[in-house]
């Protein structure tokens, strides 16, 4: 090709220069040469055609070429210098190597719990739409690509069942079973593999290591009757602790695999059919400690936003994990309500609602973290340096007395005005009475196929609902919710429960939707059992959200949004309609660190036999690298975080590894709480 | 250039045109710059943006081409293969849903040597960032990119048989483990996606991995891997409402499952503490699929001079590679030296001695085994058993007792005109002292001399007994490693309390079946295919550091028929195990209530008759009887899913045969 490229062009510079000189008065001069001349111009012309476009086309792959070498040699340079480089990390990348020259040994097996969707999927029988795709991950690893190639196929997959919270007919999704299901959850994306890394150079393995993957979408009962998956964990638990002569197990759940194992722990000791019938010395017996990352006991607030509307920022963890495809337009124009409606069928979601109602949370003009700053940037710089000290202090305090508090207690408001306004100044709440007013709801049927609950209510009592000046706390927000998702919650009611034991002999709290609930369960009779709340502080956290009505009165359209206008100036805990407070991004403080720093502190009627409970926070030191982040993900490559959990399953007690670690106001915040113990 | 000269003359003769003018002026600067500019371009486009410019013409169109791949409709391929062979039958696990059946007994599966895949849990610094990467399996890339590093990691401890200091190389778990060996080459794959037709999911199916470089006892010792098997048939059983499991064992799986069955009725600390009625309790049936119940003659091949054509799956899968210079000059050795630290391939020595294989004259298998084997690859099944009629005239007698030969006339010759030395007493005179050359390699031939690699060859004739004595000979640290976790022979009497030794498990005629007479067994193989089953061998002129047998593959049998084949005489079988092996324990020593099955479980045979993939469209074959590929063998399939899914023997059909064995098991002369 390029020879022939070449004959073409240089007869055609030659011959544009005669083609000028010949139109002169060359005619007479040399006849032969005129006749040469029309054939030359023709050809020119030609040549001039053919030139364009040879030119086009050959450079676009010359560039395509060019840009495919270049990228190959770095690559192949890349792959040279790799060893290299990867040398020199290790020792900064690896607690366990350190650790491993002092002599540490792993002795206890180790069982990895992991949180809500972290844990990978794959299909085992699907729609024909779905074809090809056996034992392919739809969820995690390269399950995203397929979001790309068939979106609605794929959403289709992941739903379940809208009445049973189960397989819809004719399809099989299931959780990735062993260490491959959460290690990589996108590539790239690391969640375990940091850790599980570190667990191996101090000698673990495939006999005493393992990854109790379960379906995150299922309520936790639901685990057990469709995959039996807690009879597995318990199962598992006894081999290794067998296998490994007769050493304990220490637990890392991570996430909402905290609840999940607080429900493992009540279910192994009650007797069959409800429980596994291991019996009340069963914990004990097996379990040494229970390291808690990121713990999600009381819920999250963002748990809420994304039931009331697919949103709440970076809730939705669909979006962490493929961000731009949600919000360009994959799914067509709809994404959140696709979004919404899949995750809608999804019963763990219910499971990390805000527990523990008003006293836990706030109401609506008094919240735990009252005092709280939120000028994170600057505060976190300075506040723990014993000089600085006083003057910071007082510098906090001066920002409050400028301003009133926020009210963290309403966790869903409408408009702006209601999450300032005294509680005096607001209407009371009128739900119940749109409740019964609605009773009998007038369908919309315009809307054709409703797809999601919103559409089967009458837009009046969405405007009701949504109407300014109105603000739900903890407690009230449940009616809210039931109003809104009626069909979703009540199939998780009958899953989990979200208040406050005031008697924790009543017999109702055998049952098994209480067990995730750390307020409404007792500690198994564990004397030498351990737990610790292991989580990241310093990063703004959503606490609670301003709502408006979005402007959009279309069918098929979520009805709220969170209103995003809403800001204050710097230094303000309001950011575009969110009111955020100290914790990992993810889980605010008060959820994390309650149950230890009180709940379960000492003897307590939650705790009845004192098992020791550590609160272990790690500070997020900006810049927040990989290894130092303290993000409710991010955490598990955390160096200091994998320290101590190695430390604790090579044998230290939490004494040992230095007890409390307390950097937030997590103390003066349970202080505030009266709660019952 | 005639060219401008001629135009400098117009320029100088008087001119009218201004404008021309000018621009004639602009061309004759163009002309003195351009051509200079233009000729240095392209002389640069011509070499390098040539190169450029044909890279990305090339990845345009493969792209291209890969943007119309992925955007056909998934049908397409299915409709080709249809249009040219018809329609296609329903996969055995379609065609059983569509009758009705579903899911009923779980299923665990035992994946046999070489097919499970291993990964890295800590290495030396050379395997820095393989860390939980499969060195085993998958694509073997790590093989290429640093052989030496992966030959050391793949190697277990020469005295111990376990791991190196500083190297923990593990068994990866789950199903992933063995549903493909690499990349698109199934293992259970095909028998997995069946058994999800009929509604069998992870909890109801369980991939018993093990590293199965390990002999069977220390993957309990290092990796308590018998008792993770245990209790997760334990856990099956009680999740699914009392089901006893179906067992599916395949290859060396089969004797490890045997190994299982002892174990876990075995009080502890040597066994698993079951009790005597575990496998009544917990197992429904066992269902081996290509099982070497007896041994294969490959491994001698394997152990004695690591050839045996395809001995190792490996080099079947990296045909080119082994045999060229990855190693350096040295490929065998090194391989030899890592697979000689495999406890677990003397599980598959040749087992029963004489009694089974045949002696010097004699041997089961006689002259009823037709080796033609390019006649008998092409038939359909119903031909297969007229062929052997017509050409047995033409058969001389193999003696297939011999299993090693030195050269091929002492192969053919009666044994009263073979002169052997004894091979003990030669090695009496041999000097003891290692002929330690400057080899790096360590390989155990180094340390024995010449001379008793004289005497080895000088005994001329191995038979399935003597064979022993020569591996002791040549490889005794090998040995007697092998020696505590194996043993080879015929139990005289069963109740001897010796027997309780875990050493015997694994060997059917050492062992009694366990107390389950609900139990069933089925041996389940691939016929038609010429297999190894005797070799002719020859000493190499020896440069210091190589290996100083060889088969001798110069030796050829006269005529097309013929059972040798450069060097090597086949017999029937599945590619790797022969008939004998396979068969034999169902066919005749656990046939009704012998003393290797006081209980009486009933054993049935299933053969499955191999024919070749017709076309390249089919893969690998969906009628295959070749060792691995069996398993996506239909008629295979549709046996495992309707037992799992409740039948018995009797209801599938009995024992189904196309070989001789029966005829064969009737040769042999074993006390039952």
């Amino acid at each position: 090709m390029a020879s022939n490229f070449l004959r073409l062009r240089k007869p055609y510079y030659v011959e544009s220069t005669i083609n000028c000189s010949s139109s002169s008065d060359q005619k007479p001069v040399n006849l032969s040469f005129g006749i040469n001349e029309t054939r030359n111009q023709t050809k020119k012309r030609q040549a001039k055609e053919h030139h364009g476009r040879r030119s086009c086309l050959d450079s676009c792959c010359w560039v395509t070429g060019y840009l495919c070498t270049t990228w190959w040699l770095l690559l192949f340079l890349y792959h040279c210098c790799l060893p290299f480089t990867v040398g020199h990390e290790v020792p900064e990348l690896m607690p366990a190597a350190r650790l491993k020259r002092e002599g540490l040994k792993g002795i206890h097996p180790v069982v990895l719990v992991p949180g809500i969707v972290t844990g990978g999927l794959e299909l085992w029988e699907g729609k024909p739409c779905a074809d090809g795709l056996f034992r392919k991950r739809l969820w995690g690893g390269g399950g995203f690509t397929q979001l790309l190639k068939r979106p609605l196929c794929w959403l289709e997959h992941l739903s379940l069942h809208n009445e049973t919270g189960l397989d819809p007919p004719g399809i099989r999704v299931r959780p990735v079973p062993g260490l491959f299901g959460a290690d990589y959850s996108a590539p790239g994306y690391f969640v375990w593999d940091v850790l599980v890394k570190n667990l191996a150079k101090i000698g673990y393995e495939g006999k005493n290591l393992h990854m109790a993957a379960y379906d995150w979408r299922l309520s936790f009962q639901n685990t057990e009757v469709r995959d039996c998956a807690l009879s597995k964990l318990k199962s598992k638990i006894e081999l290794m602790y067998r296998a490994n002569g007769n050493k304990k197990v220490v637990v890392v759940p991570h996430s909402m695999g905290v609840a999940y194992f607080l429900h493992f722990l009540k279910w192994v000791e009650t007797p069959p059919p409800m429980g596994g019938g291991g019996g009340p010395g069963w914990c004990a017996e097996h379990i040494k400690a229970i390291v808690n990352i990121g713990p999600s006991f009381l819920g999250v607030p963002k748990a809420v936003s994304n039931i009331l509307s697919a949103e709440g920022k970076d809730v939705a963890y669909f979006r962490a994990m493929a961000p731009g495809v949600l919000d360009s337009g994959t799914l067509g124009l709809r994404a959140l309500e696709h979004v919404m409606r899949v995750s809608r069928t999804w019963d763990s979601v219910v499971s990390l609602m805000p527990k523990g109602g008003e006293t836990i949370w706030g109401n609506m003009d008094w919240s735990p973290e009252d005092e709280h700053v939120c000028e994170f940037s600057k505060k976190r710089y300075f506040r723990f340096s014993p000089s600085d000290n006083n003057v910071n202090n007082s510098d906090a305090k001066q920002v409050f007395r400028v301003k009133d508090p926020v009210k963290y207690g309403r966790i869903i408001s409408f408009g702006k005005a209601a999450s300032v306004l005294h509680s005096s100044q607001l209407p009371t709440t009128v739900l119940k009475e749109i409740l019964h007013m609605s009773a009998s709801r007038n369908f919309n049927s315009s809307c054709g196929e409703a797809w999601t609950e919103y559409d089967e209510m009458s837009r009046e009592s969405i405007r009701k609902i949504g109407a300014a000046d109105k603000a739900y706390t903890a407690t009230t927000l449940f009616d809210l919710l039931h109003f809104v998702a009626p069909k979703m919650m009540n199939r998780a009611e009958a899953h989990f429960s979200h208040g406050i034991a005031d008697n924790l002999e009543d017999p109702k709290y055998n049952h098994y939707k209480y067990w995730s609930n750390p307020l409404e369960m007792k500690l198994p009779d564990a004397p030498n059992m351990e737990i610790y709340c292991s989580y990241g502080v310093g990063i703004p956290t959503e606490r609670s959200n301003v709502y408006k009505l979005s402007p959009s009165n279309k069918c098929k359209h979520i009805p709220y949004q969170i209103d995003t206008l809403v800001d204050e100036e710097d230094g303000s805990c309001l950011k575009s309609g969110v009111y955020f407070a100290d914790g990992d991004e993810s889980v605010p403080v008060l959820s994390a660190g309650f149950m230890c720093a009180k709940g379960w502190k000492g003897r307590t009627r939650f705790n009845p036999s004192g098992i020791n409970t550590y609160v272990r926070e790690y500070q997020s030191k900006p810049p927040t690298s990989g290894i130092k982040s303290t993000a409710h993900v991010d955490i598990m490559g955390n160096i200091a975080l994998i320290e101590d959990k190695l430390r604790v399953a090579a044998g230290a007690t939490g004494e040992e590894i230095g007890g409390d670690k307390v950097y937030s106001d997590i103390l003066r915040m349970s202080e505030r709480i009266n709660l019952q113990l | 250039m005639s060219f401008l000269r001629r135009r400098k003359g117009t320029d100088s003769s008087k001119s009218q045109n201004l404008r021309c003018n000018i621009v004639k002026e602009d061309e004759k600067n163009n002309l003195y710059e351009s051509p200079r500019k233009e000729s240095y371009n392209s002389k640069k486009w011509s070499c390098w943006d040539s190169c450029c410019w044909f890279i990305g013409f090339v990845c345009s169109v493969w792209w291209f081409l890969l943007l119309l791949y992925n955007t056909m409709p998934a049908s397409i391929p299915q409709y080709v293969t249809e249009a040219i062979k018809g329609p296609l039958t329903d996969p055995p696990g379609v065609k059983l849903r569509k009758e009705g059946l579903t899911v009923n007994h779980p299923v665990v599966f035992v994946p046999g040597i070489v097919t499970g895949g291993l990964e890295l849990w800590e290495g030396h610094q050379c395997a820095e960032g393989l860390f939980r990467k499969r060195l085993w399996g998958g694509s073997f890339g790590e093989l290429y990119k640093r052989p030496l590093c992966w030959a050391q990691h793949m190697s277990l401890d020469n005295e111990t048989g376990l791991d190196p200091p500083g190297i923990r190389v593990r068994p990866v778990s789950g199903l992933v483990a063995a549903d493909y060996f690499a990349a698109g080459y199934f293992v259970w794959a095909v028998l997995i996606a069946n058994l999800a037709q009929i509604g069998y999911e992870e909890k109801t199916m369980y991939m018993a991995a093990y590293d199965w470089r390990l002999s069977f006892q220390n993957t309990e010792v290092r990796d308590q891997t018998l008792s993770r098997i245990k209790s997760n048939i334990e856990l099956m059983v009680a999740t699914n409402g009392g089901k006893k499991v179906v067992v599916i064992p395949h290859s060396m799986g089969v004797l490890y499952f045997l190994h299982f069955m002892k174990w876990v009725e075995a009080p502890p600390p040597m066994g698993g503490g079951g009790g005597s009625e575990w496998c009544a309790k917990h197992i429904k049936a066992v269902m081996n699929i290509g099982g070497p119940f007896l041994g294969v003659p490959k491994s001698v091949s394997g152990l004695f001079s690591v050839e045996a054509r395809d001995i190792a799956i490996a080099r079947t899968f990296a045909p080119g590679f082994l045999d060229k210079d990855v190693f350096g000059l040295q490929t065998f050795q090194h391989l030899m030296r890592m697979t000689r630290t495999w406890d677990s391939t003397m599980s598959m020595i040749p087992k029963g001695g004489e009694t089974i294989w045949g002696g010097l004259d004699w041997s089961p298998e006689g002259s009823s085994f037709n080796c033609g084997a390019k006649t008998l690859r092409n038939n359909s099944i119903n031909n297969t058993d007229q062929i052997p009629n017509i050409n047995l005239a033409n058969m001389k007698n193999v003696n297939y007792g011999r299993i090693i030969s030195f050269g091929k006339d002492v192969a053919e010759a009666h044994s009263s005109k073979i002169e052997r030395v004894d091979l003990l007493q030669d090695s009496m005179k041999a000097d003891m002292l290692a002929n330690l050359t400057n080899c790096d390699i360590w390989i155990e031939y180094h340390d024995i001399g010449d001379h008793r690699i004289k005497a080895v060859a000088d005994y001329k004739v191995y038979t399935a007994g003597s064979i022993l004595d020569l591996l002791h000979f040549v490889s005794p640290k090998l040995m007697a490693r092998g020696g505590a976790h194996f043993s080879y022979g015929i139990a005289d009497n069963l109740d001897d309390p010796k027997y309780q030794h875990y050493k015997y498990w694994s060997n059917p005629l050492e062992t009694k079946l366990p107390d389950a007479p609900d139990m069933e067994i089925y041996s389940m193989y691939g016929v038609g295919i010429p297999t190894e089953r005797a070799y002719v061998y020859k000493v190499t002129t020896a440069t210091d550091c190589s290996i100083p047998f060889q088969i001798d593959t110069s030796a050829e049998g006269g005529s097309e028929d013929s059972c040798l084949k450069g060097g090597v005489f086949s017999a029937d079988g599945d590619e790797t195990v022969p008939v004998l092996s396979a068969g034999l324990m169902a066919a005749k020593g656990w046939r009704g209530k012998t003393r290797f099955n006081p209980s009486g479980i009933p054993a049935y045979i299933r053969e499955y008759s191999h024919a070749p993939p017709a076309n390249l469209l089919e893969g690998r074959g969906t009628q295959s009887g070749a060792h691995v590929d069996i398993m996506g063998n239909f008629a295979l399939i549709e046996d495992v899913i309707r037992v799992a899914a409740g039948a018995t023997g009797k209801e599938l059909g009995g024992d189904h045969v196309y070989s001789d064995i029966f005829k064969w098991a009737e040769r042999i002369n074993l006390q039952l």
